[in-house]
């Protein structure tokens, strides 16, 4: 029972943190894009409840930045000028879920701009960054999983079901695509796609080359499960009763593999979280304007932004609930799949 | 030894069938080097012609890999269309560089791991326990791109450390020791950003290996002889434990060289992965093939290894190969 809740805990954790991803809309106060080049690289504002004079506020609020004089991206805070913070606002259209449009955003102020992650070298928000390259990032990884499990799926079953020189074909291709470290093969897929093309077209390329990086190892175990199952006696059974190979697989080969194939999901999202985050790092994936978790690192390749803008590096601590959801769900899986597991 | 050869004859498989693979998946590949000179209306588009029948772009798939194939014998990997020399010197250089942080890496890695682990399975459910493992669990959850850009916060921030590249400007004027110094300052930070990566995986294996043989009558028995524990831990229960850490060990060698590609891009460590980007990004067809082949020569290498070390320390192996 304990172990559990434990799983459903993380389950929760995980909805919670996908669902703000989805509603990156509502709950960001910008659209991503959407460009202010007269605030550059402004820091996190800090939210007030007492304001300068000592007076306390029940609504939170901001001080508006100024530039200080004589620099170019050093800004104070204007105590003259507080931005109240307001809730349910108009703003920047967007589209929720991708087809109902919409104005309202979850917070936002009347007057100036408000920027609780600050703001990059365009003066775009990046806490609307943040949450937008979560769709991205999360997404390419929900669905290069997807795609991987399913390919894993297919070629396990048919090389440890039907064996012989299937099995030998497969298992042999398997082994060649493991031999590669894999990001270098992830690389090599990517640099074998064409360089320049859309952010949508980016976002598929690379669903497509992480789904085709992956399938080795979940296809070995699939088909250790399979070869396994398939001399189990209710299957004999079944067989025996002239069940066809496609039923039996379906029936009561595949249900076995579940397990396996559950477990490996939680291994591997968070893995092509990370391989779309380097793709777009490296500038071989999503590119700009739109945000990816990848892209919104990458100018921290530049030693001076690295040095002198921390806020930038913010994205990088926010993702780790992400990371730790999936990793704790996983173990919570490994430890249930146990029975089932066989060895490399 | 048929165990070994039949090792080594299927290493040579997994090269052979990755570099076929790789001239395939080139094939299908849209756009090439020459693309680009197209759209320079200052280049002939006879030159652009000249130039792709000059580098057998025009020729059938299976003479360019049979090709390809004899430049590789002569040493050389084809050809390099942006550096307009041979791609193995190019490569090699970076392939050193490369194999130098990765096997310090490793070294380091193990050299923690190995203590790490044993301490902690020693102490199963204990303080250390506890202590490693939740370290090690907020060093998975960290990405490790995140681990290898704050490392480099550090160096900027505090001056400790030189920042990118492998030497600095006046390496040529210093002494052997300077330059030892120098070299290895350089290198601190790359692979203090493997050595983290690779640290949690490791530790958990060593700690479940060992923990699973520490309860064995046999380590009883050598506890009631009065044997000293560090010897009992690390002469007796390391080598019953071995098996499953020397697979391991071949395969943290793929995940550190994995991990070097995304750390010597970050900190600009001159190895094959910023190389081997910059071929991407210009369409370079030779050098990603030979880069991509190199990882796999190394991996397969290290899995070799692996299987030579197994083959070393398990005698059941040896003479399940003899019989």
């Amino acid at each position: 029972m304990k172990s559990n809740r434990a799983t459903s805990i993380w389950i929760v954790l995980l909805l919670a943190l996908h669902v703000m991803v989805v509603f990156a809309g509502f709950l960001g106060p910008y659209d991503p894009t959407e460009q202010d080049r007269k605030s550059p690289y402004l820091p996190p504002m800090r939210l007030h409840l007492v304001d300068a004079q000592g007076h306390f506020h029940a609504r939170p609020f901001v001080y508006s930045l100024t530039r200080r004089e004589g620099a170019f991206d050093q800004y104070e805070e204007d105590t003259a000028r507080p931005l109240p913070l307001k809730f349910f606002v108009k703003g920047a259209r967007y589209r929720l879920l991708g087809f109902v449009p919409l104005r309202w955003h979850s917070f936002g102020t009347e007057s100036d701009r408000i920027y609780l992650l600050g703001s990059d070298s365009y003066g775009r928000d990046q806490l609307s960054r943040f949450l937008y390259g979560g769709q991205v990032s999360l997404f390419a990884g929900l669905l290069g999983a997807g795609i991987t499990l399913l390919l894993g799926l297919c070629v396990g079953a048919l090389a440890g079901f039907y064996g012989g020189w299937r099995d030998d074909l497969l298992m042999r291709l398997a082994e060649l695509f493991l031999a590669l470290p894999w990001l270098y093969l992830l690389f090599a897929l990517r640099a074998f796609l064409p360089l320049a093309v859309s952010p949508l077209q980016a976002f598929f390329l690379i669903i497509a080359v992480l789904g085709t990086v992956g399938w080795a190892r979940p296809a070995r175990l699939v088909r250790g499960v399979v070869l396994s199952a398939k001399e189990r006696d209710f299957v004999r059974a079944a067989r025996g009763f002239g069940a066809t190979g496609g039923y039996l697989l379906r029936r009561h080969i595949l249900p076995g593999a579940s397990s396996v194939l559950l477990t490996q999901a939680a291994i591997l999202v968070p893995q092509f979280v990370l391989a779309e985050m380097t793709l777009s790092f490296v500038g071989l994936g999503v590119p700009e304007p739109v945000p990816s978790w990848g892209n919104l690192l990458s100018s921290l390749q530049q030693y001076s932004v690295l040095v002198s803008y921390w806020w930038m590096y913010l994205p990088a601590f926010i993702m780790v609930p992400f990371f730790l959801g999936y990793l704790g769900l996983g173990s919570r899986l490994q430890q249930y799949g146990e029975p089932y597991k066989i060895g490399k | 030894m048929p165990f070994l050869l039949r090792r080594f004859a299927h290493a040579v498989f997994l090269l052979v069938g990755v570099s076929v693979l790789a001239f395939v998946f080139t094939v299908l590949a849209p756009g090439n080097f020459f693309d680009e000179m197209r759209l320079n209306p200052q280049i002939a588009p006879e030159t652009i012609k000249a130039l792709r029948t000059h580098y057998e772009l025009e020729r059938p798939l299976p003479i360019r890999y049979a090709h390809w194939l004899s430049s590789l014998l002569h040493g050389d990997m084809g050809f390099s269309f942006a550096y307009n020399r041979p791609v193995a010197p190019l490569l090699l250089v970076r392939a050193r560089n490369t194999l130098l942080l990765t096997i310090t890496a490793m070294f380091l890695a193990w050299g923690i791991a190995l203590p790490l682990g044993i301490w902690s399975a020693e102490h199963q459910g204990g303080i250390p326990d506890r202590m490693v493992s939740s370290g090690t669990a907020a060093l998975l959850v960290i990405p490790d791109l995140a681990l290898a850009l704050g490392l480099l916060v550090v160096a900027v921030k505090s001056g400790w450390f030189p920042v990118g590249g492998m030497i600095s400007v006046h390496f040529e004027s210093l002494s052997f020791a300077g330059k030892a110094r120098d070299l290895l300052l350089h290198m601190a930070l790359p692979a203090a950003a493997l050595v983290l990566s690779v640290l949690p995986l490791l530790i958990r294996h060593v700690r479940a290996a060992v923990a699973e043989v520490l309860d064995a009558p046999f380590l009883l028995a050598a506890e009631g002889h009065g044997i000293p524990r560090g010897t009992v831990l690390y002469r007796y229960a390391l080598p019953a434990a071995a098996n499953p850490l020397i697979s391991l060990f071949g395969f943290s060698i793929g995940t550190l060289l994995s991990g070097s590609l995304l750390v010597e891009v970050v900190m600009s460590w001159p190895g094959l992965g910023p190389f081997l980007l910059e071929a991407i990004l210009a369409r370079d067809l030779y050098v990603v093939i030979g880069g991509v082949l190199l990882s796999t020569l190394f991996l397969v290498g290290g899995n070799l290894l692996a299987d030579m070390l197994l083959y070393w320390a398990d005698p059941r192996i040896r003479t399940e190969a003899a019989s």
